[in-house]
């Protein structure tokens, strides 16, 4: 319960910080009335956008309005942001899930294996892919991706969201610059739940040794990875702009960018906000999974 | 003769190169047989667990066996292939290991663990593993089996865990059970319920134990022969009675002889000069609630009063609970008390801010259990030493010369102040420790399991040396432990304690002679060893 309510106190204080700190960024007047406007349309649009009105006053209604899911309406676009939003974003959470599941996939398996044989040749590998991952900038390795599996081979669309298939390369590139750290962590946790007495006793007991390394073993290291599994998911719906662009999805992250550029001060708000109540949560079901897994956690 | 159940032939096992040995064991031969409990004796590095783990196949990588025969039921365990050494484990022979508090998997139910062993090694039916688990959770004597079952590791204490350590290595009536150092980690009254299982487990389950320890009151309490190893040779081995009554070899007379024992010699007269008075003493810890508890208050320490004369040595024995702890963390202020006074001299230690206490500090000072974790691994011996005179004014070089004194007075070269931490044996460093103490010249040392960590001929060495400071420096001494054994040796007066309450109080021959408190006469029967009245051989 305590957990709960600290959440929503982060959410909170979120959007608080969006609202104020994006306000504090620029006359939002100026930059919708153009370049050649008189001082006296500025005025006007100032006055028709209620800009004129305490800073508290707007942060107040902003909040009471967002929260029955109504985020007023794009400067830009002259369309409420809620439905820009509805329409992005099943686009970047199709992402986001898909290199989720990349990143695990390359993760779980490199960083069990690494574990098992430090120092080996296959801990070697792994590591290299790793170092690779986390050297390369992602928006290069998107263009590779691209120039080698749409271009030359042909067998995946560049870019564009209309099937599950033009989500496979822009997952994969996404998933594979997360993997790095989630793969350390995943052999640091199972060297040391490896070397632990409990295994031990598990080898005692005449349990084979494969299911004494996923059962016993994998189990303990897993804690920590689901907290970093949610972070990393949070990254990934926030941080998804350069794949995005890459790819030419119709994502948050791309809208988001491009509102940036526009001084689009509603839909930034709306996307700022949408983000961090996801990250929240996510961080917030990481901890009640880890509670599930980890019967210290529970009695806590 | 019965066939033998283990029968070691002439065993080897190596080293990593580069070792300052190139063998853990070398060249081991000793049997065991059923109903029988063999007693592995030796001090740390004497390749006594190595053989355990060894007869497991549970050995690290890093070592390997090399030469000699392992035979169990007649097969050589040295010579069969991983495959068939796991399917041996568990069910053929089983084993129960030092440390309960980490044994088992804190992810799963005490159940799930108990219960597996019988999904690797039968085809039980659901139910009846369950009722095959719940009579074993009886046989331990865990109480309230269904609660146990279903348990968390975490939720029991470690005496609980060890009985189900125990009640997994016994799920399969193993022939061969090996027990490494089962009741070190164990609180007194704790470890002479655990030993007497073992004793009724050898008959009921007509198992052999091979059973290794380093403590020779345990030996006398429950071994039938005895292995006496040193340095991966086994140096003595006969009946519990030759080895305990009539050693041969010199290292085991060595070791007998440092089995701490009650003084004989007269206590000195002490000095009408009150070092310390703790008046009151009182803290309290509260637990906060959550949803489905409710906040709790642990008295950790009800208002305790004692007075330690100039020059004495008073013992504070208590097992794990017992606030001896919580005392001396309130003794040396890194807690706060509630309540009470702390007199050392004429200023009271309970009051006043931490930082206006700095100065008073210096009077009292804290030799601590675990000699590996309390150097700081980077800086050199002699850099420690000095910074907490130098904190207090003294000038660089008088702190220098006063620990290359105290390098002398604890029996080490001056050459040590430029060494680190980590080229020193345990021994070596608790006595760094002590001269860490001892060099901003306090009127108080507080000994905090001091010895607990140590080999009993390295204990031995301690002890002796904390006897001669206290002697030649006028030194106070209060002196907290677990062991009746050590306390006897060492105190001029004993406290003991109990839920935070001291229970007892007296001189050493009181306390042992004529014990007024049914808890310390529970905590002198538990002792192990009681009737064997060890030989005179130094």
């Amino acid at each position: 319960m305590q957990r709960i309510g600290l959440a929503l106190l982060v959410c909170v204080a979120v959007s608080l910080l969006a609202f104020t700190l994006l306000n504090a960024s620029g006359d939002v007047a100026i930059a919708v009335a153009g370049e050649e406007a008189t001082a006296a349309q500025i005025e006007a649009i100032r006055e028709d956008l209620g800009l004129n009105r305490p800073l508290a006053v707007r942060y107040g209604e902003w909040l009471a309005n967002a929260v029955q899911g109504d985020f007023g309406n794009s400067l830009f676009f002259r369309q409420p942001v809620a439905e820009l939003i509805a329409y992005r974003l099943p686009n970047t959470m199709t992402l986001a899930v898909m290199a989720l599941g990349v990143m695990l996939a390359l993760s779980v398996p490199l960083g069990v294996a690494a574990a098992l044989r430090p120092n080996s040749i296959i801990d070697r590998a792994a590591m290299l892919i790793a170092v690779l991952g986390q050297a390369m900038p992602n928006f290069w390795f998107a263009l590779i991706l691209i120039v080698v599996f749409s271009l030359t081979l042909g067998i995946a669309p560049p870019s564009g969201s209309a099937t599950l298939g033009h989500f496979v390369l822009p997952a994969i590139a996404l998933g594979y610059y997360s993997t790095p750290p989630m793969m350390r962590l995943i052999r640091q946790g199972m060297i040391e739940a490896l070397s632990s007495d409990y295994i031990r006793t598990a080898r005692a007991k005449g349990i084979s040794g494969w299911k004494v390394v996923f059962k016993h073993a994998l189990r303990n290291a897993v804690i920590p990875v689901v907290s970093l599994t949610a972070v990393q998911f949070g990254n990934m719906l926030g941080g998804s702009v350069v794949i995005e662009t890459v790819f030419g999805i119709q994502g948050l992250g791309f809208l988001a960018w491009e509102s940036i550029s526009r001084m689009d001060l509603p839909v930034v708000q709306a996307v700022l906000l949408i983000v961090a109540v996801f990250y929240v949560v996510m961080v917030l079901l990481a901890d009640f999974i880890n509670a599930w897994l980890d019967p210290r956690i529970r009695t806590q | 003769m019965t066939q033998p159940v283990l029968s070691v032939r002439g065993l080897t096992v190596d080293l990593p190169k580069n070792g300052d040995r190139p063998h853990a064991v070398s060249g081991i031969s000793f049997d065991i047989h059923p109903n029988e409990i063999v007693c592995v004796v030796g001090e740390s590095g004497s390749g006594k667990s190595v053989t355990a783990f060894t007869a497991m196949g549970l050995l690290p990588k890093a070592l390997k066996p090399s030469g000699g025969q392992m035979l169990f039921e007649g097969q050589d365990l040295l010579k069969m292939s991983r495959r068939e050494h796991t399917r041996l484990r568990g069910k053929r022979m089983a084993m129960v290991f030092q440390e309960p508090m980490t044994a088992l998997n804190p992810c799963f139910t005490v159940g799930d663990q108990i219960e597996e062993i019988f999904k690797a090694h039968t085809r039980l039916a659901r139910s009846e593993r369950k009722a095959r688990t719940m009579a074993l959770l009886e046989e331990v004597r865990l109480p309230d089996p269904p609660r146990v079952y279903s348990s968390f590791p975490h939720q029991l204490s470690g005496g609980q865990r060890q009985r189900i350590v125990i009640a997994i290595a016994l799920a399969m009536d193993p022939t061969l059970l090996i027990a490494d150092e089962p009741t070190t980690a164990l609180d007194v009254t704790t470890q002479a319920q655990i030993l007497s299982m073992f004793k009724t487990l050898k008959s009921s389950h007509s198992a052999g134990i091979l059973f290794v320890t380093h403590d020779f009151d345990v030996v006398a309490e429950i071994a039938d022969r005895v292995v006496v190893m040193q340095k991966g040779l086994v140096v003595e081995q006969g009946t519990a009675d030759e080895v305990l009554n009539d050693p041969q070899h010199p290292y085991t007379r060595q070791l007998i002889a440092a089995v701490p024992r009650k003084r004989e010699d007269a206590p000195e007269p002490l000095s009408d000069e009150v070092a310390l008075r703790v008046q009151g003493l009182k803290k309290t810890y509260h637990v906060a609630g959550t949803l489905t508890r409710k906040a709790r208050t642990v008295h950790a320490l009800h208002p305790t009063d004692f007075t330690v004369r100039k020059g004495e040595t008073l013992g504070i024995v208590g097992e794990s609970g017992s606030g001896k702890t919580t005392l001396v963390r309130c003794l040396i202020r890194l807690l706060d008390p509630d309540d009470g006074a702390i007199w050392i001299g004429s200023r009271n230690f309970a009051q006043g801010s931490r930082a206006s206490l700095r100065a008073a500090r210096k009077d009292i000072q804290i030799v601590f259990q675990d000699p590996y974790g309390s150097l700081n691994p980077r800086r050199s011996i002699g850099e420690q030493l000095i910074g907490a005179p130098m904190n207090f004014g003294v000038s660089r070089s008088v702190a220098w010369g006063r620990a290359k004194r105290l390098m002398k007075i604890v029996r080490l070269e001056e050459e040590a102040l430029y060494r680190y931490p980590s080229q020193f044996s345990g021994g070596q460093r608790q006595r760094i420790c002590i001269a860490r103490a001892l060099m901003v010249e306090p009127k108080i040392l507080i000994a905090d399991e001091a010895v607990s960590a140590l080999d009993v001929s390295v204990q031995k060495e301690v002890l002796l040396l904390l006897a001669d400071i206290k002697r030649n420096m006028g030194l106070t001494i209060l002196f907290i432990t677990h062991d009746l054994r050590v306390a006897a040796q060492i105190c001029d007066n004993l406290i003991v304690m109990s839920k935070g309450r001291i229970v007892e109080r007296g001189t050493v021959a009181e306390v042992f002679g004529n014990p007024q408190q049914p808890y310390t006469r529970q905590l002198l029967s538990a002792m192990p060893g009681r009737k064997w009245e060890a030989p005179d051989v130094a």
